[in-house]
């Protein structure tokens, strides 16, 4: 059987083939990968895609605004109603009952620890609300409703009520990105409350739960641990709740112990944010010695 | 002469069907929707679940406007959603691009079948974006995905019938038009 031919005959062309554009392309976007993951220049070029992108963002959500709202409404209304008749019985029975609206109770119960949390922490923060989560399967963040104009810098932590949510990594005019605790290899430095450990939890990626790694099995660290920052590296305010711990491999064949744990604050879930920033910055690291140095750069150049 | 039937139903345009020629403005803002409903958010368990309409619909105009839509704008399209995603800077340019240029190899052959066995191939084309999409994450470190992650090509495949015959819409002669 003849193939039918792919290639228009000559007095048709228009520009390159198809298999040299993708060709040449391809070539561009693996370019492109690498020189975001290595050197991470192109953050400027996202910054002003992202806020042209802005309002149709805002756009797309209305709608599930909209019907929220109006849902809220006909909830609330069914529950005046509701209320309503049900007064009128207790009225009879000579029984007052209190009956509020239980969403809004305990929404309130939360943001009023939000803020109770905000007042203890002598820094600026800022309350963010959730916009929407990435639609990337292979990563763990958040997209928040304030940024660089609200005063929220890459490298903030992000806290909820309950413990730590997260960490800005990059803060637009108008929203930021939050990654969660839960990324792969994100790493918040911890110190176990009870036994005063230090150590460092990584995030294990999606439906995997975060671990300590680099802990030597016979470290004083039981089930039911809870972790909290140990404020060493400045991004982290020290004594804020994290993770607890849930679960202890010690495999004495290993050098490290396997120690799995759950973070605290509703990572998945809470839908108000506090956006602590940094107090005042640390002194800077000390200088590595000199001839290290100069080996990694000659290492670098050879390349 | 006979005359040429007038649009009743959601049927394809049948092969006698002269269809009259695209508006590039329609191509543009068919694929602004698209990305839009993209980055749409939505519950956790429908994020899972969702085709990623932009390749979609790239692949639809790929096939059928290929004059218009061809490598090079997948290419571009895929780096604007690759900043919309805020994920790695490259990695839709090259799964759309790819998938432009095999949507542009097999385009003659599918559209020679009806619109639910074009449906497969199609499934079979988006798997391959999805596919690539992979490889550069797991290139990138990223930890395999569950099981889940092969269900969006399959949904965008079950939604392709209904696509090519509301994108053609436009296109199709009117009874009055034909009359005329």
């Amino acid at each position: 059987m003849h193939h039918i031919s792919v290639e228009p005959p000559a007095f048709f062309h228009r520009g390159p083939s198809p298999l040299s554009r993708l060709a040449l392309l391809g070539v561009f976007s693996i370019a492109l990968l690498f020189a975001d993951t290595r050197f991470r220049y192109l953050e400027g070029v996202r910054q002003v895609v992202v806020v042209a992108l802005y309002p149709f963002q805002r756009a797309v959500l209305l709608p599930g605004e909209a019907f929220a709202y109006v849902a809220d409404y006909f909830v609330s209304k069914r529950q005046l109603a509701d209320e309503n008749s049900r007064l009128q019985e207790t009225l009879v029975a000579q029984a007052p009952t209190v009956k509020t609206a239980p969403l809004l109770e305990v929404e309130n119960a939360r943001l009023k620890a939000l803020l109770e949390t905000a007042r203890r922490y002598s820094g600026a923060a800022v309350a963010v609300e959730v916009l929407y989560t990435s639609r990337d399967p292979f990563t763990q963040k958040l997209f928040v409703n304030k940024g660089v104009d609200a005063g929220v810098k890459a490298g903030d932590a992000v806290i909820d009520e309950l413990g730590v949510v997260g960490q800005v990594t990059r803060a637009y005019p108008m929203m930021a990105e939050v990654t969660l605790v839960t990324e792969r290899d994100h790493a918040v430095p911890v110190r176990i409350e009870r036994s005063g450990i230090r150590s460092v939890l990584f995030g294990n990626g999606t439906g995997r739960s975060p671990e300590l790694r680099f802990t030597a099995p016979s470290a004083d660290i039981k089930v039911g641990d809870r972790l909290l920052t140990s404020g060493i590296d400045g991004t982290y305010p020290a004594g804020l709740a994290v993770a607890e711990v849930v679960d202890i491999d010690r495999d004495t064949g290993q050098m490290f112990a396997r120690i799995a744990c759950r973070p605290l604050a509703g990572v998945d879930r809470s839908q108000f944010l506090l956006v602590l920033g940094r107090e005042a910055a640390l002194p800077p690291r000390p200088e590595e010695p000199a001839e290290i140095e100069s080996a990694k750069k000659g290492r670098r150049g050879r390349r | 002469m006979r005359m040429l039937p007038g649009v009743t139903g959601l049927n394809a345009a049948r092969s006698e069907e002269i269809l009259r020629p695209v508006k590039p403005s329609f191509i543009l803002v068919t694929l602004f929707l698209a990305l839009l409903a993209n980055i749409a958010p939505l519950a956790p368990v429908t994020t899972a679940l969702r085709p990623d309409l932009l390749a979609l619909v790239l692949l639809y105009w790929c096939i059928r406007e290929p004059r218009y839509v061809g490598v090079g704008t997948a290419w571009f399209v895929g780096l604007v959603m690759d900043v919309a995603d805020a994920t790695l800077f490259g990695q839709h340019a090259l799964a759309y691009a790819v998938l432009a240029y095999a949507a542009d190899y097999f385009r003659r052959r599918v559209l020679r079948f009806p619109l639910w066995q074009q449906a497969v191939q199609v499934a079979a084309l988006l798997g391959l974006c999805a596919a690539i999409v992979l490889l550069v994450r797991i290139v990138g470190g990223a930890p395999l995905p569950r099981w889940t992650y092969a269900v969006p090509p399959v949904v965008g495949a079950l939604m392709w019938p209904l696509l090519s015959v509301l994108l053609q819409y436009p296109q199709r002669p009117t009874r009055s038009s034909a009359k005329r």
